[in-house]
């Protein structure tokens, strides 16, 4: 290694064919709270299948949908007494912790039945699962969407189950560019092409941040704020906030306020805002589950805004849905292309940036562990092209991802003086 | 088909390499394999050793040679590069290196109803093979090719015959340069100008497109960023907000240098023209010299941001400001 390269600091491609994976150490909501009760709830979770049901006391479990004696899966069995599931083909039964407490034609139990107790958790209206390694699992990492349950918001939302990458769900929210262009009855505006917008990130999160000032407002935003404000018929400031969680939770702060009233300044009293409450879970590598809230800071006690908002939203939500879903065919259809990233993707470049820092962490691989010392070039390019068509699990063998591997993407057709360029 | 391919490497195998013009070689590669013979206005990448680091150049297909098995480039050594193209002129026969499939960013567009290819210096590379596709297809063209002077112009020597008429040479020596205007005025309406060359040239036919009201998708030209106002100069790079400061040297990338130091960089395409390594100018001691396609000829000279794969900056004197010392500039950057 030179040493003034950090392998951290490599950035991973991007290509969208090699991008099929999640990372397993993270929790994943897998079901709004009201969901699961005394029934059994059965759910792909990150290629995993997974049970779900909730104690007589009200506390909710996840066990792997498999029996251990021959994987029959335990959702089709029953509940019994206080905490148990006893699997519907020969009656095996276990507790939240998926050890075995009764079994068939035996007085004993065999000490190795046991199925996967996922660490669960039980937050803002969501129950979390972890499906990597549980001593993992610190509760303190469940994404911070304390709108879904705050005096202070009102809202409510929907589980869609897209046939897509949950990836693209996140590409969708970080770039609401497309809006414009996807939503254009209801909350697209020609402002939202022609705003710029700034990105910023941390380890472990990503903040796009766009505002558009004294413009006429959407439609939807125009009834929203004629909810509080209703003689108000002039043009307003919209914002848009995008806060990024890893790996897969995206909260929107959203309002419109007064022209001119000190909304960007921070008073958004002449304002409304709204939070759009969305967390991906990976369901397999091209299917995932889309949670989604709507929480607003007006007219709290308005039950038939919230009924509104939340149908309004699952119809702009629906024209997405679409889209994705034809994107990701778009994708599987044209395997020997790769995606061209736009600067409006900026947001969602640094999201995939850093899911795949997750995911070499949990693989234990390190991206820059060839050695920019070894040897000389026609043997480092061997180990390039090796190493460039060696395929990743679920990657389509763009062998991208490997250019970085093999340390060769990181300074790419730089033109230099004189000509372009090409041919220098 | 124009999309981006991924990227699919194998070896390959060098055929031949020899001088065909002044610091030009012309480079024959023989790939394992080849899916598909490459179509004009293609590229490969490849697998490049520059001080000894493995890294990723560029080159235009020239043609294929042996039974369409082979893939011809032509190579510039460059003054001021960074190794690359020494590199490439160090290749012997017999020697194995790595690229990719053909790659297409350039195609040319059939069924037009006339065509000019403009070609300058080293440009001409990716000129070749539409000229010898248009004229197998019977297609109304016509082909300039200028340089400075007659020795660099390589493939003159195959071009002169299989164009002959068709074939406009400019040579600033010989006083026959090229007229932009005149060039622009030569296209048919309707017709397609296709040109690859230095950052002058390319400059002076797009304002010259855009004076004559033409249509601009009708302009076609490959982007690799331009190679700017001034020669690459070391310079000082900070980044208040992170604490970093640190030399861009002039062989090397104002985003490779902030990498280099730990800053944690978005980017992608490094040519100047996807616009996601953008970073905000807070100050600058110096002159911005803008190399990306991106941003628009406004938003350059409000120099209030910078596309740092391509772009630099240069000591004030350089830049021809008043009062400039010839100390190196310094900018102060924000960076996501």
């Amino acid at each position: 290694m030179t040493g003034s390269t950090s392998p951290a600091s490599i950035g991973r491609p991007t290509g969208h064919a090699g991008f099929r994976s999640f990372p397993l150490n993270a929790w994943y909501a897998a079901a709004w709270d009201h969901e699961v009760g005394r029934n059994l709830l059965p759910k792909t979770i990150a290629n995993r299948p997974v049970v779900l049901y909730r104690t007589t006391g009200g506390r909710p479990v996840a066990l792997a949908d498999a029996c251990w004696h021959r994987l029959a899966p335990l959702s089709m069995g029953k509940l019994r007494g206080e905490d148990e599931i006893m699997c519907g083909y020969h009656g095996i039964c276990y507790d939240p912790d998926g050890r075995a407490t009764f079994m068939p034609a035996q007085e004993t139990i065999n000490p190795s039945a046991t199925v996967h107790s996922f660490p669960v958790v039980e937050r803002h209206r969501y129950v979390w699962i972890w499906p990597g390694d549980p001593a993992l699992a610190d509760p303190a990492l469940v994404p911070d969407l304390y709108w879904n349950e705050h005096p202070d918001w009102a809202g409510d939302g929907k589980t869609i189950r897209v046939n897509c990458s949950y990836q693209l769900i996140v590409d969708n929210l970080m770039d609401l560019t497309h809006e414009q262009f996807v939503h254009g009855s209801s909350i697209g505006h020609d402002a939202l092409s022609e705003s710029e917008f700034t990105v910023t990130h941390t380890d472990r999160t990503v903040a796009v941040t766009k505002w558009m000032l004294g413009i006429e407002p959407p439609p939807f935003w125009k009834r929203n704020l004629q909810d509080r404000f209703p003689d108000y018929d002039e043009p307003v400031d919209r914002w848009q906030i995008i806060h990024y969680t890893a790996p897969s939770t995206i909260a929107i702060d959203v309002g419109v306020a007064k022209a001119g009233t000190g909304a960007p300044e921070g008073d958004r009293s002449q304002g409304v805002t709204g939070t759009v409450i969305n967390t991906m879970t990976p369901e397999t590598d091209n299917t995932c589950h889309y949670l989604w809230a709507f929480a607003r800071d007006w007219c709290l006690d308005k039950q038939v805004i919230t009924t509104r908002l939340r149908e309004g939203v699952s119809n702009v939500f629906f024209e997405d849905e679409q889209m994705l879903e034809a994107q990701q065919r778009g994708i599987e259809a044209n395997p020997d292309y790769d995606f061209y990233n736009l600067n409006i993707d900026a947001g969602s470049m640094w999201t995939r940036r850093i899911v795949q820092r997750m995911i070499d962490a949990e693989l234990g691989s390190d991206v820059g562990a060839v050695s920019d010392e070894a040897g000389h070039a026609a043997a480092a390019m061997t180990e390039v092209t090796g190493a460039a068509n060696a395929e990743l699990p679920g990657d389509g063998g763009t062998g991208q991802a490997a250019e970085v591997a093999g340390g060769v993407a990181r300074h790419r057709e730089q033109p230099t003086a004189g000509l372009m360029g090409r041919g220098l | 088909m124009a999309a981006t391919s991924a990227k699919r490497w194998r070896r390959a195998r060098v055929i031949d390499v020899r001088e065909v013009a002044q610091h030009v070689r012309r480079i024959v590669l023989e790939p394992e394999r080849l899916e598909a013979p490459a179509p004009p206005g293609s590229h490969i990448d490849i697998g490049v050793y520059v001080n000894g680091r493995a890294d990723v150049r560029s080159y235009s297909v020239v043609g294929m040679s042996g039974y369409g098995t082979e893939l011809v480039l032509g190579v510039q050594l460059a003054r001021q590069s960074r190794g690359g193209s020494a590199y490439m002129h160090n290749l012997r026969r017999g020697q194995e290196v790595s690229i990719t499939q053909p790659l297409q960013n350039f195609p040319l567009n059939y069924g037009k109803p006339g065509y000019v290819l403009a070609a300058g210096g080293i440009g001409i590379t990716a000129m070749v093979a539409m000229g010898k596709a248009l004229k197998a297809r019977g297609a109304d063209y016509r082909f300039v090719y200028g340089a400075r002077s007659r020795d660099l112009m390589a493939f003159l020597d195959e071009l002169v015959p299989e164009h002959g008429d068709c074939l406009d040479l400019r040579v600033d020596d010989e006083g026959s340069s090229l007229d932009v205007a005149e060039l622009v005025a030569g296209v048919p309406v309707g017709g397609e100008l296709y040109v690859c060359g230095p950052t002058p040239m390319l400059d002076a036919i797009r304002s010259a497109w855009a004076r004559a009201g033409r249509r601009p998708a009708d302009l076609r030209f490959e982007t690799f960023g331009s190679s700017g106002r001034f020669a690459p100069e070391a310079f000082t790079v900070r980044i208040p907000r992170l604490g970093l400061e640190t030399l861009v040297p002039h062989d090397v990338s104002m985003l490779e240098a902030l990498e280099a130091c730990g800053a944690d960089m978005m980017f992608d395409c490094r040519r100047g023209e996807c616009g996601l390594c953008e970073v905000k100018v807070l100050d600058v001691d110096g002159v911005i010299d803008h190399r990306d396609v991106f941003l628009s000829d406004d938003q350059h000279r409000a120099g209030d941001r910078l596309q740092c794969c391509v772009s630099r900056v240069v000591s004030a004197r350089t830049g021809g400001l008043a009062g400039g010392d010839g100390r190196p500039a310094v900018v102060s950057i924000d960076v996501p």
